[in-house]
């Protein structure tokens, strides 16, 4: 448990067991009244941001969370299963906590989830992947200029911006955090 | 850094100032002390075998009983585990006390002293008292009904936040007799007590009493509070008998707190004390 005089901006808590963060922290003392800490708090299932004010007197859960390596499976209906490098355990991600990053899942590829005892809340790839350029128009001949960008669309369906250069069949490398085309890495 | 410190200087200066051609005098008092002020939630810093002053408020009051008038001192104080934007555990405070006055006679005052040592004061001052303010800005009436923490928190997220909307200087006054502190119960209204608090853009800037200068009170007062103090696993600092005894000979007065380091930082035009106190 916390006191509520260790609460401090970047600290995470538990919540109704729901892992939070503490994303704004003030102390407060009104007159002569009782030292008071007010917390913006992010819950990081639901992603709401909520105020709360704690008294010296109260006290706060500490927030156990805890990540580990995973290699992508395969996808069974609307989930993502990853098996544990440790263990092989099966963890079952959905569409939802993904979100675009599903576009990037390939074969054997190696992950990081965060869990809260059991729950997974977010998932980390590798900062780049390689990806095969399914459709887009074929680019001017000779025209080798990296600025002019035309739109692509991945064998997934996942759209994105390429260089005017890029054909269909090429394989490009992608980066995962922002979804945007990095470099060619050979033509197809 | 060099900055706020000349602001500082000036803002002395004029604090000085203000008070020499009022006919007060500046006091030193102890900063060590063997016992300080009791209040319910002030916790003061252990010094050797003493602590360092929360307030220079006991000696004020036997300098009163002594024959003095008219005092003033600007000096360290120290509060334990205050710190954030609005506190630090070593701050700046300006105490004044006239004899023979009370809370509205010091309250004229300190609108004087305000705007004589910052161009930029504001103007008009409001005047709520605290019923006035609960009402308007949280739903209930802490006179009639007071309750503790609820008082404490819709002060910090109810009121002082509209206090802010509002802007400008707002007075608070006639506090529950329960957050009295040492102020005088109010003759014509028995509930309340004679204390404001000054707000300027909603930053808390000054405390203020119609003295109690009744020592049985007083010594009641400081028994409930070092009982209250015991069951939160607070120290019982014990009653200063020179105190009590000197509140018997002591003229009715008014006195005022007032954080200079919260001023200089309202007259700078900021929202925090970093860069305004030297070396936090």
């Amino acid at each position: 448990m916390y006191n509520a005089s260790d609460l401090k901006k970047g600290l995470k808590i538990e919540i109704d067991g729901d892992p939070c963060m503490i994303t704004n922290f003030e102390f407060s003392k009104p007159g002569k009244g009782q030292a008071l800490y007010r917390c913006k708090i992010k819950n990081l299932v639901t992603r709401n941001t909520f105020d709360k004010t704690y008294r010296s007197v109260d006290k706060v859960n500490r927030c156990a969370l805890i990540s580990r390596d995973y290699t992508f499976s395969y996808i069974d209906g609307p989930e993502y299963v990853f098996s544990d490098n440790e263990t092989f355990e099966e963890a079952r991600l959905n569409d939802e906590l993904l979100g675009e990053q599903k576009f990037f899942l390939v074969d054997d590829m190696q992950v990081e989830i965060l869990f809260h005892n059991d729950r997974p809340l977010d998932i980390t790839l590798p900062n780049f992947v390689e990806m095969v350029i399914a459709e887009t128009e074929p680019g001017a001949r000779g025209d080798t200029a990296t600025n002019v960008a035309k739109p692509a669309k991945l064998e997934n369906g996942y759209e994105i911006n390429v260089p005017i250069f890029i054909n269909e069949g090429d394989t490009v490398r992608i980066d995962t955090r922002s979804g945007e085309y990095s470099d060619r890495v050979s033509k197809g | 850094m060099l900055e706020s410190l000349k602001l500082r200087d000036a803002l002395m200066q004029r604090i000085r100032a203000f008070f020499h051609d009022r006919s007060y005098i500046e006091v030193e008092t102890p900063i060590r002390l063997q016992t300080p002020c009791m209040e319910l939630y002030i916790d003061a810093e252990p010094c050797g075998d003493r602590f360092l002053r929360t307030s220079p408020e006991i000696f004020h009051k036997q300098l009163l009983a002594a024959g003095c008038e008219r005092i003033f001192e600007v000096g360290k104080c120290f509060r334990q585990g205050e710190f954030g934007a609005l506190h630090n555990p070593e701050y700046t405070m300006l105490e004044w006390y006239q004899a023979k006055a009370d809370y509205i006679d010091i309250l004229e005052e300190t609108r004087e002293l305000i705007r004589y040592v910052w161009d930029g004061a504001p103007v008009d001052w409001a005047v709520l008292t605290v019923a006035d303010a609960f009402g308007r800005y949280a739903g209930w009436d802490p006179v009639s009904n007071y309750d503790e923490d609820r008082f404490d928190l819709d002060l910090v997220e109810k009121v002082e936040p509209a206090l802010k909307d509002l802007g400008g200087a707002v007075v608070l006054k006639d506090y529950p007799l329960e957050a009295a502190a040492l102020s005088r119960r109010k003759e014509c209204d028995p509930r309340v007590a004679e204390r404001w608090e000054l707000y300027i853009d909603g930053v808390e800037l000054a405390n203020a009493y119609s003295e109690l200068t009744d020592p049985i009170e007083q010594l009641n007062r400081f028994e409930a509070c070092a009982a209250r103090r015991r069951e939160m696993g607070r120290t019982d600092y014990g009653v200063d008998d020179a105190f009590i005894d000197a509140l018997g000979r002591m003229p009715p007065s008014g006195g005022v707190a007032l954080g200079v380091d919260r001023l200089l930082m309202l007259i700078a035009g900021r929202n925090s004390l970093d860069g305004l106190i030297p070396f936090r």
